[in-house]
Protein backbone atom coordinates (compact mmCIF):
# COMPACT_ATOMS: atom_id res chain seq x y z
CA UNK A 1 0.00 0.00 0.00
CA UNK A 2 2.66 2.44 1.11
CA UNK A 3 4.93 1.30 -1.69
CA UNK A 4 2.38 1.96 -4.36
CA UNK A 5 1.62 5.46 -3.06
CA UNK A 6 5.33 6.19 -3.15
CA UNK A 7 5.61 4.91 -6.70
CA UNK A 8 2.72 7.10 -7.70
CA UNK A 9 4.29 10.10 -6.01
CA UNK A 10 7.56 9.54 -7.89
CA UNK A 11 5.64 9.31 -11.12
CA UNK A 12 3.72 12.49 -10.27
CA UNK A 13 6.94 14.42 -9.64
CA UNK A 14 8.49 13.10 -12.87
CA UNK A 15 5.41 14.04 -14.87
CA UNK A 16 5.37 17.56 -13.48
CA UNK A 17 9.02 18.01 -14.51
CA UNK A 18 8.18 16.79 -18.02
CA UNK A 19 5.32 19.25 -18.15
CA UNK A 20 7.46 22.11 -16.85
CA UNK A 21 10.11 21.36 -19.47
CA UNK A 22 7.57 21.33 -22.27
CA UNK A 23 5.90 24.51 -21.06
CA UNK A 24 9.20 26.38 -20.73
CA UNK A 25 10.08 25.49 -24.32
CA UNK A 26 6.79 26.79 -25.63
CA UNK A 27 6.82 29.90 -23.45
CA UNK A 28 10.35 30.84 -24.54
CA UNK A 29 9.38 30.46 -28.18
CA UNK A 30 6.17 32.46 -27.76
CA UNK A 31 7.89 35.22 -25.78
CA UNK A 32 10.65 35.70 -28.33
CA UNK A 33 8.44 35.51 -31.40
CA UNK A 34 5.71 37.55 -29.67
CA UNK A 35 8.11 40.28 -28.55
CA UNK A 36 9.63 40.62 -32.00
CA UNK A 37 6.22 40.70 -33.67
CA UNK A 38 5.00 43.22 -31.07
CA UNK A 39 7.95 45.50 -31.84
CA UNK A 40 8.19 44.78 -35.54
CA UNK A 41 4.66 44.52 -36.93
CA UNK A 42 3.79 48.25 -36.49
CA UNK A 43 6.68 49.11 -38.83
CA UNK A 44 5.50 46.69 -41.52
CA UNK A 45 3.87 48.22 -44.57
CA UNK A 46 3.72 47.71 -48.29
CA UNK A 47 6.30 50.49 -48.64
CA UNK A 48 8.63 48.72 -46.24
CA UNK A 49 8.59 45.64 -48.45
CA UNK A 50 8.84 47.43 -51.80
CA UNK A 51 11.23 50.35 -51.22
CA UNK A 52 14.97 50.62 -51.03
CA UNK A 53 16.54 51.71 -47.75
CA UNK A 54 17.40 55.35 -47.34
CA UNK A 55 19.97 56.88 -45.02
CA UNK A 56 21.65 53.51 -44.45
CA UNK A 57 18.39 51.88 -43.44
CA UNK A 58 17.09 54.54 -41.06
CA UNK A 59 14.36 55.27 -43.59
CA UNK A 60 12.79 53.36 -46.44
CA UNK A 61 12.36 49.61 -46.88
CA UNK A 62 14.11 46.32 -47.39
CA UNK A 63 13.34 45.40 -51.00
CA UNK A 64 16.98 44.88 -52.10
CA UNK A 65 17.66 42.67 -49.06
CA UNK A 66 14.57 40.57 -49.74
CA UNK A 67 15.58 40.12 -53.37
CA UNK A 68 19.21 39.43 -52.44
CA UNK A 69 18.06 36.81 -49.93
CA UNK A 70 16.04 35.09 -52.66
CA UNK A 71 19.02 35.26 -55.05
CA UNK A 72 21.23 33.79 -52.37
CA UNK A 73 18.81 30.94 -51.65
CA UNK A 74 18.49 30.07 -55.34
CA UNK A 75 22.22 30.28 -56.06
CA UNK A 76 23.33 28.28 -53.03
CA UNK A 77 20.69 25.58 -53.52
CA UNK A 78 21.71 25.34 -57.20
CA UNK A 79 25.14 24.36 -55.89
CA UNK A 80 24.15 22.34 -52.83
CA UNK A 81 21.25 20.27 -54.24
CA UNK A 82 23.15 18.43 -56.99
CA UNK A 83 26.16 17.80 -54.77
CA UNK A 84 24.12 16.83 -51.70
CA UNK A 85 21.47 14.69 -53.36
CA UNK A 86 23.93 12.92 -55.65
CA UNK A 87 26.25 12.06 -52.81
CA UNK A 88 23.25 10.81 -50.80
CA UNK A 89 22.23 8.59 -53.73
CA UNK A 90 25.79 7.33 -53.93
CA UNK A 91 25.95 6.58 -50.20
CA UNK A 92 22.50 5.00 -49.92
CA UNK A 93 22.22 3.14 -53.23
CA UNK A 94 25.62 2.45 -54.70
CA UNK A 95 28.43 2.53 -52.18
CA UNK A 96 29.38 -0.72 -50.55
CA UNK A 97 28.52 -0.21 -46.89
CA UNK A 98 31.88 -0.18 -45.14
CA UNK A 99 34.70 1.96 -43.82
CA UNK A 100 34.73 4.56 -46.57
CA UNK A 101 30.99 5.16 -46.38
CA UNK A 102 31.22 5.52 -42.60
CA UNK A 103 34.08 7.97 -43.09
CA UNK A 104 32.08 10.11 -45.53
CA UNK A 105 29.09 10.06 -43.19
CA UNK A 106 31.06 11.15 -40.17
CA UNK A 107 32.78 13.82 -42.28
CA UNK A 108 29.35 15.22 -43.15
CA UNK A 109 28.29 15.09 -39.50
CA UNK A 110 31.41 16.95 -38.42
CA UNK A 111 30.86 19.51 -41.14
CA UNK A 112 27.39 20.10 -39.68
CA UNK A 113 28.86 20.76 -36.25
CA UNK A 114 31.29 23.50 -37.29
CA UNK A 115 30.23 27.03 -36.26
CA UNK A 116 29.17 28.96 -39.32
CA UNK A 117 31.56 31.85 -38.60
CA UNK A 118 34.37 29.39 -39.45
CA UNK A 119 32.78 28.80 -42.85
CA UNK A 120 32.59 32.57 -43.22
CA UNK A 121 36.28 32.91 -42.51
CA UNK A 122 37.07 30.06 -44.91
CA UNK A 123 34.95 31.62 -47.66
CA UNK A 124 36.51 35.01 -47.05
CA UNK A 125 40.05 33.64 -47.41
CA UNK A 126 39.60 30.80 -49.91
CA UNK A 127 36.82 31.94 -52.26
CA UNK A 128 37.33 35.65 -51.63
CA UNK A 129 41.10 36.12 -51.56
CA UNK A 130 42.65 33.02 -53.14
CA UNK A 131 40.05 32.49 -55.89
CA UNK A 132 39.54 36.24 -56.16
CA UNK A 133 35.74 36.26 -55.80
CA UNK A 134 35.85 39.03 -53.21
CA UNK A 135 32.56 39.98 -51.59
CA UNK A 136 30.08 38.60 -54.05
CA UNK A 137 26.83 36.70 -54.49
CA UNK A 138 28.88 33.79 -55.87
CA UNK A 139 31.16 33.70 -52.82
CA UNK A 140 28.16 33.91 -50.47
CA UNK A 141 26.33 31.18 -52.37
CA UNK A 142 29.34 28.85 -52.31
CA UNK A 143 29.83 29.41 -48.59
CA UNK A 144 26.13 28.99 -47.78
CA UNK A 145 26.10 25.85 -49.92
CA UNK A 146 28.83 24.37 -47.71
CA UNK A 147 26.84 25.34 -44.61
CA UNK A 148 23.72 23.44 -45.74
CA UNK A 149 25.43 20.60 -47.61
CA UNK A 150 25.50 18.24 -44.58
CA UNK A 151 21.80 18.85 -43.92
CA UNK A 152 20.81 18.13 -47.51
CA UNK A 153 23.03 15.08 -47.62
CA UNK A 154 21.77 13.59 -44.37
CA UNK A 155 18.06 14.25 -44.91
CA UNK A 156 18.26 12.95 -48.50
CA UNK A 157 20.11 9.85 -47.39
CA UNK A 158 17.60 9.17 -44.64
CA UNK A 159 14.73 9.65 -47.09
CA UNK A 160 16.35 7.20 -49.50
CA UNK A 161 17.01 4.62 -46.81
CA UNK A 162 13.37 4.86 -45.69
CA UNK A 163 12.20 3.70 -49.13
CA UNK A 164 11.12 0.06 -48.67
CA UNK A 165 13.62 -2.45 -50.04
CA UNK A 166 10.70 -4.24 -51.70
CA UNK A 167 10.42 -1.40 -54.26
CA UNK A 168 14.02 -1.94 -55.32
CA UNK A 169 13.53 -5.71 -55.48
CA UNK A 170 10.37 -5.29 -57.54
CA UNK A 171 12.07 -3.00 -60.00
CA UNK A 172 15.27 -5.02 -60.35
CA UNK A 173 13.33 -8.27 -60.73
CA UNK A 174 11.59 -6.76 -63.77
CA UNK A 175 14.97 -6.33 -65.43
CA UNK A 176 15.47 -2.64 -64.62
CA UNK A 177 19.03 -1.45 -64.09
CA UNK A 178 20.13 0.02 -60.78
CA UNK A 179 20.10 3.51 -62.27
CA UNK A 180 16.56 3.06 -63.65
CA UNK A 181 15.49 1.76 -60.25
CA UNK A 182 16.96 4.79 -58.49
CA UNK A 183 15.63 7.42 -60.87
CA UNK A 184 12.19 5.94 -61.59
CA UNK A 185 11.18 4.36 -58.28
CA UNK A 186 13.44 5.21 -55.36
CA UNK A 187 13.98 8.95 -55.86
CA UNK A 188 10.29 9.72 -56.52
CA UNK A 189 9.35 7.71 -53.42
CA UNK A 190 11.94 9.61 -51.38
CA UNK A 191 11.13 13.03 -52.81
CA UNK A 192 8.88 14.33 -49.97
CA UNK A 193 11.64 13.61 -47.47
CA UNK A 194 14.28 15.17 -49.70
CA UNK A 195 12.08 18.24 -50.24
CA UNK A 196 11.61 18.62 -46.50
CA UNK A 197 15.39 18.68 -46.11
CA UNK A 198 15.60 21.34 -48.81
CA UNK A 199 13.02 23.47 -47.00
CA UNK A 200 14.99 23.26 -43.76
CA UNK A 201 18.11 24.19 -45.70
CA UNK A 202 16.36 27.21 -47.19
CA UNK A 203 15.40 28.31 -43.69
CA UNK A 204 18.99 27.90 -42.63
CA UNK A 205 20.28 30.00 -45.55
CA UNK A 206 17.69 32.73 -44.98
CA UNK A 207 18.75 32.98 -41.34
CA UNK A 208 22.49 32.59 -41.87
CA UNK A 209 24.49 35.68 -40.94
CA UNK A 210 27.96 34.86 -39.66
CA UNK A 211 29.00 32.95 -42.78
CA UNK A 212 27.75 35.71 -45.03
CA UNK A 213 29.12 38.95 -43.56
CA UNK A 214 32.63 38.12 -44.78
CA UNK A 215 31.60 36.55 -48.06
CA UNK A 216 28.44 38.09 -49.47
CA UNK A 217 29.25 41.62 -48.33
CA UNK A 218 26.79 44.31 -47.40
CA UNK A 219 26.00 46.48 -50.42
CA UNK A 220 22.41 47.63 -49.85
CA UNK A 221 21.16 47.37 -53.41
CA UNK A 222 19.88 44.55 -55.59
CA UNK A 223 22.78 42.47 -56.92
CA UNK A 224 23.14 42.85 -60.69
CA UNK A 225 25.40 39.84 -61.22
CA UNK A 226 26.93 36.89 -59.41
CA UNK A 227 30.02 39.02 -58.80
CA UNK A 228 28.12 41.80 -57.05
CA UNK A 229 28.33 42.29 -53.34
CA UNK A 230 24.84 41.95 -51.84
CA UNK A 231 23.28 42.41 -48.41
CA UNK A 232 20.71 39.77 -47.38
CA UNK A 233 18.00 40.32 -44.75
CA UNK A 234 19.98 38.70 -41.96
CA UNK A 235 23.04 40.91 -42.48
CA UNK A 236 20.81 43.96 -42.83
CA UNK A 237 19.28 43.16 -39.46
CA UNK A 238 22.72 42.73 -37.96
CA UNK A 239 23.93 46.07 -39.31
CA UNK A 240 20.79 47.94 -38.29
CA UNK A 241 21.02 46.66 -34.74
CA UNK A 242 24.78 46.58 -34.33
CA UNK A 243 25.44 50.05 -35.67
CA UNK A 244 22.42 51.46 -33.87
CA UNK A 245 20.89 52.77 -37.08
CA UNK A 246 17.25 52.07 -36.29
CA UNK A 247 15.81 49.72 -33.71
CA UNK A 248 12.24 49.82 -35.11
CA UNK A 249 13.54 48.97 -38.60
CA UNK A 250 15.63 46.16 -37.13
CA UNK A 251 12.55 44.67 -35.48
CA UNK A 252 10.50 44.96 -38.66
CA UNK A 253 13.28 43.25 -40.62
CA UNK A 254 13.41 40.55 -37.95
CA UNK A 255 9.65 40.10 -38.29
CA UNK A 256 9.96 39.51 -42.04
CA UNK A 257 12.84 37.11 -41.41
CA UNK A 258 10.89 35.14 -38.80
CA UNK A 259 7.82 34.88 -41.01
CA UNK A 260 9.94 33.63 -43.92
CA UNK A 261 11.65 30.98 -41.82
CA UNK A 262 8.34 29.99 -40.23
CA UNK A 263 6.75 29.46 -43.65
CA UNK A 264 9.67 27.32 -44.77
CA UNK A 265 9.66 25.22 -41.60
CA UNK A 266 5.90 24.68 -41.72
CA UNK A 267 6.19 23.59 -45.35
CA UNK A 268 8.91 21.15 -44.33
CA UNK A 269 6.76 19.77 -41.50
CA UNK A 270 3.83 19.39 -43.88
CA UNK A 271 5.97 17.50 -46.39
CA UNK A 272 7.33 15.20 -43.70
CA UNK A 273 3.87 14.36 -42.39
CA UNK A 274 2.66 13.68 -45.91
CA UNK A 275 5.64 11.41 -46.52
CA UNK A 276 4.89 9.51 -43.31
CA UNK A 277 1.25 9.13 -44.27
CA UNK A 278 2.27 7.70 -47.65
CA UNK A 279 4.51 5.24 -45.91
CA UNK A 280 1.63 4.06 -43.74
CA UNK A 281 -0.70 3.34 -46.65
CA UNK A 282 2.09 1.28 -48.09
CA UNK A 283 1.21 -1.19 -45.34
CA UNK B 1 2.69 -36.19 -72.06
CA UNK B 2 6.03 -35.00 -70.72
CA UNK B 3 6.84 -31.34 -71.16
CA UNK B 4 10.27 -30.15 -72.28
CA UNK B 5 12.80 -29.20 -69.60
CA UNK B 6 12.86 -25.43 -69.04
CA UNK B 7 15.28 -25.11 -66.16
CA UNK B 8 17.91 -27.60 -65.21
CA UNK B 9 19.85 -27.20 -61.97
CA UNK B 10 23.07 -29.18 -61.51
CA UNK B 11 25.05 -29.55 -58.28
CA UNK B 12 24.03 -26.13 -57.02
CA UNK B 13 25.66 -24.94 -53.80
CA UNK B 14 25.08 -21.54 -52.25
CA UNK B 15 26.92 -20.00 -49.33
CA UNK B 16 26.05 -16.91 -47.28
CA UNK B 17 29.53 -16.25 -45.96
CA UNK B 18 30.41 -19.44 -44.06
CA UNK B 19 26.86 -20.72 -43.94
CA UNK B 20 25.90 -23.16 -46.66
CA UNK B 21 22.28 -22.45 -47.54
CA UNK B 22 21.93 -24.88 -50.47
CA UNK B 23 23.68 -28.22 -50.74
CA UNK B 24 24.18 -30.02 -54.04
CA UNK B 25 20.74 -29.29 -55.38
CA UNK B 26 19.79 -31.12 -58.58
CA UNK B 27 16.40 -30.61 -60.15
CA UNK B 28 14.77 -30.31 -63.54
CA UNK B 29 11.77 -28.09 -64.06
CA UNK B 30 9.54 -28.71 -67.03
CA UNK B 31 7.87 -26.15 -69.22
CA UNK B 32 4.26 -25.06 -68.73
CA UNK B 33 3.85 -26.63 -65.33
CA UNK B 34 3.58 -25.55 -61.73
CA UNK B 35 6.35 -26.70 -59.44
CA UNK B 36 5.85 -26.22 -55.71
CA UNK B 37 8.78 -25.83 -53.33
CA UNK B 38 7.89 -26.81 -49.79
CA UNK B 39 9.76 -27.16 -46.52
CA UNK B 40 10.05 -25.53 -43.10
CA UNK B 41 11.19 -21.92 -42.70
CA UNK B 42 14.88 -21.46 -43.33
CA UNK B 43 15.20 -24.63 -45.39
CA UNK B 44 16.53 -22.79 -48.43
CA UNK B 45 13.50 -22.89 -50.70
CA UNK B 46 13.24 -19.07 -51.04
CA UNK B 47 17.00 -18.89 -51.46
CA UNK B 48 16.75 -21.48 -54.21
CA UNK B 49 13.99 -19.49 -55.91
CA UNK B 50 16.17 -16.38 -55.88
CA UNK B 51 19.08 -18.19 -57.51
CA UNK B 52 16.89 -18.73 -60.57
CA UNK B 53 16.68 -15.04 -61.49
CA UNK B 54 19.88 -14.04 -59.70
CA UNK B 55 18.11 -11.84 -57.16
CA UNK B 56 20.62 -13.21 -54.65
CA UNK B 57 23.22 -11.07 -56.47
CA UNK B 58 21.88 -8.26 -54.26
CA UNK B 59 22.93 -10.00 -51.05
CA UNK B 60 26.58 -9.38 -50.23
CA UNK B 61 28.96 -12.29 -49.49
CA UNK B 62 27.05 -14.96 -51.38
CA UNK B 63 28.99 -17.61 -53.27
CA UNK B 64 27.52 -20.02 -55.77
CA UNK B 65 28.90 -23.15 -57.38
CA UNK B 66 27.21 -25.48 -59.87
CA UNK B 67 25.04 -24.73 -62.85
CA UNK B 68 21.58 -23.31 -63.48
CA UNK B 69 20.63 -23.88 -67.10
CA UNK B 70 17.75 -21.94 -68.64
CA UNK B 71 16.97 -23.50 -72.04
CA UNK B 72 20.43 -25.04 -71.86
CA UNK B 73 22.34 -21.80 -71.15
CA UNK B 74 24.10 -21.33 -67.81
CA UNK B 75 22.71 -18.19 -66.17
CA UNK B 76 25.81 -17.96 -63.98
CA UNK B 77 28.16 -17.95 -66.98
CA UNK B 78 30.20 -14.77 -67.37
CA UNK B 79 28.42 -13.68 -70.55
CA UNK B 80 24.90 -13.97 -69.11
CA UNK B 81 22.97 -10.70 -69.29
CA UNK B 82 21.22 -10.36 -65.92
CA UNK B 83 18.80 -7.75 -67.29
CA UNK B 84 17.72 -10.11 -70.06
CA UNK B 85 17.54 -13.01 -67.59
CA UNK B 86 15.20 -11.13 -65.24
CA UNK B 87 13.06 -10.14 -68.17
CA UNK B 88 12.65 -13.83 -68.98
CA UNK B 89 12.19 -14.95 -65.39
CA UNK B 90 9.75 -12.74 -63.52
CA UNK B 91 9.19 -12.73 -59.78
CA UNK B 92 6.20 -12.21 -57.50
CA UNK B 93 7.09 -11.50 -53.89
CA UNK B 94 5.68 -12.60 -50.56
CA UNK B 95 4.25 -9.19 -49.73
CA UNK B 96 2.57 -7.33 -52.58
CA UNK B 97 5.00 -4.58 -53.58
CA UNK B 98 3.33 -2.29 -56.10
CA UNK B 99 5.27 0.92 -56.69
CA UNK B 100 3.81 4.15 -55.28
CA UNK B 101 2.44 5.18 -58.67
CA UNK B 102 -0.75 4.63 -60.64
CA UNK B 103 -2.13 1.21 -61.57
CA UNK B 104 -1.28 1.91 -65.21
CA UNK B 105 2.28 3.06 -64.50
CA UNK B 106 2.90 -0.02 -62.39
CA UNK B 107 2.07 -2.39 -65.22
CA UNK B 108 3.77 -0.20 -67.83
CA UNK B 109 6.92 0.04 -65.70
CA UNK B 110 8.60 -3.08 -67.11
CA UNK B 111 7.93 -2.34 -70.79
CA UNK B 112 9.08 1.24 -70.21
CA UNK B 113 12.41 0.32 -68.64
CA UNK B 114 12.95 -1.98 -71.60
CA UNK B 115 12.51 0.94 -73.95
CA UNK B 116 8.85 0.90 -75.01
CA UNK B 117 7.67 4.50 -75.57
CA UNK B 118 4.71 4.05 -77.86
CA UNK B 119 1.57 5.02 -75.96
CA UNK B 120 -0.74 2.71 -77.90
CA UNK B 121 1.56 -0.26 -77.44
CA UNK B 122 1.80 0.47 -73.71
CA UNK B 123 -1.98 0.70 -73.39
CA UNK B 124 -2.41 -2.61 -75.16
CA UNK B 125 0.24 -4.29 -73.00
CA UNK B 126 -1.33 -2.94 -69.80
CA UNK B 127 -4.80 -4.12 -70.79
CA UNK B 128 -3.59 -7.55 -71.91
CA UNK B 129 -1.53 -8.03 -68.74
CA UNK B 130 -4.30 -6.93 -66.39
CA UNK B 131 -6.71 -9.26 -68.16
CA UNK B 132 -4.26 -12.13 -67.91
CA UNK B 133 -3.95 -11.41 -64.17
CA UNK B 134 -7.76 -11.41 -63.83
CA UNK B 135 -7.73 -7.85 -62.57
CA UNK B 136 -8.88 -5.84 -65.58
CA UNK B 137 -12.58 -5.74 -64.72
CA UNK B 138 -11.86 -4.49 -61.21
CA UNK B 139 -9.45 -1.70 -62.15
CA UNK B 140 -10.30 -0.66 -65.71
CA UNK B 141 -12.02 2.51 -64.43
CA UNK B 142 -9.24 3.45 -62.05
CA UNK B 143 -6.08 2.94 -64.06
CA UNK B 144 -4.82 6.38 -63.11
CA UNK B 145 -5.51 5.89 -59.39
CA UNK B 146 -2.67 5.05 -57.00
CA UNK B 147 -1.94 1.34 -56.89
CA UNK B 148 -1.50 1.52 -53.12
CA UNK B 149 -5.24 2.17 -52.81
CA UNK B 150 -6.06 -1.35 -54.04
CA UNK B 151 -6.80 -4.20 -51.62
CA UNK B 152 -4.00 -6.64 -50.76
CA UNK B 153 -5.32 -9.31 -53.10
CA UNK B 154 -5.72 -6.81 -55.92
CA UNK B 155 -2.21 -5.49 -55.27
CA UNK B 156 -0.78 -8.99 -55.58
CA UNK B 157 -2.60 -9.60 -58.87
CA UNK B 158 -1.32 -6.20 -60.00
CA UNK B 159 2.21 -7.41 -59.25
CA UNK B 160 1.49 -10.51 -61.32
CA UNK B 161 0.23 -8.29 -64.17
CA UNK B 162 3.38 -6.20 -63.83
CA UNK B 163 5.49 -9.33 -64.31
CA UNK B 164 3.39 -10.57 -67.25
CA UNK B 165 3.78 -7.20 -69.00
CA UNK B 166 7.44 -7.90 -69.74
CA UNK B 167 6.45 -11.24 -71.31
CA UNK B 168 8.54 -13.62 -69.24
CA UNK B 169 8.76 -17.35 -69.85
CA UNK B 170 9.09 -18.33 -66.22
CA UNK B 171 7.28 -16.80 -63.22
CA UNK B 172 8.74 -17.30 -59.75
CA UNK B 173 6.37 -16.84 -56.83
CA UNK B 174 7.65 -16.53 -53.28
CA UNK B 175 4.72 -17.39 -50.99
CA UNK B 176 2.46 -15.12 -53.05
CA UNK B 177 -0.66 -15.73 -50.97
CA UNK B 178 0.80 -15.83 -47.47
CA UNK B 179 -0.39 -12.29 -46.69
CA UNK B 180 -3.79 -12.66 -48.35
CA UNK B 181 -7.25 -13.72 -47.20
CA UNK B 182 -8.77 -17.04 -48.43
CA UNK B 183 -10.87 -15.43 -51.17
CA UNK B 184 -7.91 -13.56 -52.67
CA UNK B 185 -5.84 -16.71 -52.29
CA UNK B 186 -8.44 -18.68 -54.23
CA UNK B 187 -8.38 -16.11 -57.04
CA UNK B 188 -4.61 -16.29 -57.31
CA UNK B 189 -4.65 -20.10 -57.30
CA UNK B 190 -7.22 -20.11 -60.12
CA UNK B 191 -5.00 -17.65 -61.93
CA UNK B 192 -1.98 -19.93 -61.66
CA UNK B 193 -3.94 -22.74 -63.24
CA UNK B 194 -4.62 -20.44 -66.16
CA UNK B 195 -1.09 -19.04 -66.35
CA UNK B 196 0.68 -22.38 -66.54
CA UNK B 197 -0.68 -22.87 -70.06
CA UNK B 198 1.69 -20.13 -71.20
CA UNK B 199 4.29 -19.87 -68.48
CA UNK B 200 6.46 -22.08 -66.34
CA UNK B 201 5.60 -21.41 -62.71
CA UNK B 202 7.69 -22.14 -59.64
CA UNK B 203 6.05 -21.35 -56.32
CA UNK B 204 7.32 -21.42 -52.76
CA UNK B 205 4.55 -22.18 -50.32
CA UNK B 206 4.07 -23.03 -46.67
CA UNK B 207 0.59 -24.26 -47.33
CA UNK B 208 0.52 -28.01 -47.99
CA UNK B 209 -3.02 -27.98 -49.35
CA UNK B 210 -2.02 -25.22 -51.73
CA UNK B 211 0.93 -27.22 -53.02
CA UNK B 212 -1.32 -30.25 -53.48
CA UNK B 213 -4.05 -28.22 -55.20
CA UNK B 214 -2.05 -26.28 -57.74
CA UNK B 215 1.19 -28.05 -58.59
CA UNK B 216 2.16 -30.92 -60.88
CA UNK B 217 5.56 -31.36 -59.29
CA UNK B 218 6.66 -30.81 -55.70
CA UNK B 219 10.14 -30.46 -54.24
CA UNK B 220 10.76 -30.82 -50.52
CA UNK B 221 13.69 -28.91 -49.01
CA UNK B 222 15.17 -29.41 -45.56
CA UNK B 223 18.18 -27.50 -44.16
CA UNK B 224 19.48 -26.68 -47.63
CA UNK B 225 19.10 -30.20 -48.99
CA UNK B 226 16.62 -31.10 -51.69
CA UNK B 227 15.26 -34.21 -49.96
CA UNK B 228 12.75 -35.39 -52.47
CA UNK B 229 11.24 -34.20 -55.71
CA UNK B 230 8.61 -35.74 -57.93
CA UNK B 231 5.00 -35.70 -59.07
CA UNK B 232 2.92 -33.89 -56.48
CA UNK B 233 0.54 -36.80 -56.19
CA UNK B 234 3.37 -39.19 -55.35
CA UNK B 235 5.01 -36.83 -52.86
CA UNK B 236 1.78 -36.45 -50.95
CA UNK B 237 0.45 -40.02 -51.26
CA UNK B 238 3.58 -42.14 -51.18
CA UNK B 239 6.62 -40.13 -50.13
CA UNK B 240 9.82 -42.12 -50.43
CA UNK B 241 11.67 -40.35 -47.64
CA UNK B 242 10.63 -40.56 -43.99
CA UNK B 243 11.39 -36.84 -43.47
CA UNK B 244 9.07 -35.86 -46.33
CA UNK B 245 6.31 -37.92 -44.84
CA UNK B 246 6.87 -36.42 -41.38
CA UNK B 247 6.74 -32.92 -42.81
CA UNK B 248 3.62 -33.24 -44.95
CA UNK B 249 1.72 -35.05 -42.22
CA UNK B 250 2.58 -32.18 -39.88
CA UNK B 251 4.88 -34.05 -37.53
CA UNK B 252 7.42 -31.24 -37.68
CA UNK B 253 8.02 -27.92 -39.38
Amino acid sequence: MQRSTRKKAVQGVAFSFLWIGAIITIVVLLVIVGYILYQGVPGLSWEFLTQSPKAGGKEGGILPMLVNTIFLVIASLAIAIPVGVLSAVFLAEYAKQGRIVRLIRSAAENLAGIPSIIFGLFGFIFFGKILGLGWSLLNGALTAAIVVLPTIMRTSEEALLAVPQSYREGSLSLGATRWQTVTRVVLPAASPGILAGLMLSMGRIVGETAALIFTLGSADRIAQSLMDSARPLSVHLYILAHEGISTPKAFSTATVLIILVLILNLTAAFLVSRANKNRKTKG
Amino acid sequence: MENAVKISVKNLNLYYGDLQALKEVNIEISENSVTALIGPSGCGKSTFLKTLNRMNDLIPNTKITGEVLLDGNDIYAGDCDVIELRKNIGMVFQKPNPFPMSVFDNVAYGPRVHGERNKRALQETVERSLKAAALWDEVKDRLSKPALGLSGGQQQRLCIARVLAVQPEVVLMDEPTSSLDPISTGKIEDLMDELKKKYTIIIVTHNMQQAARISERTAFFLLGDLIEEGDTIDIFKTPRDKRTEDYITGRFG
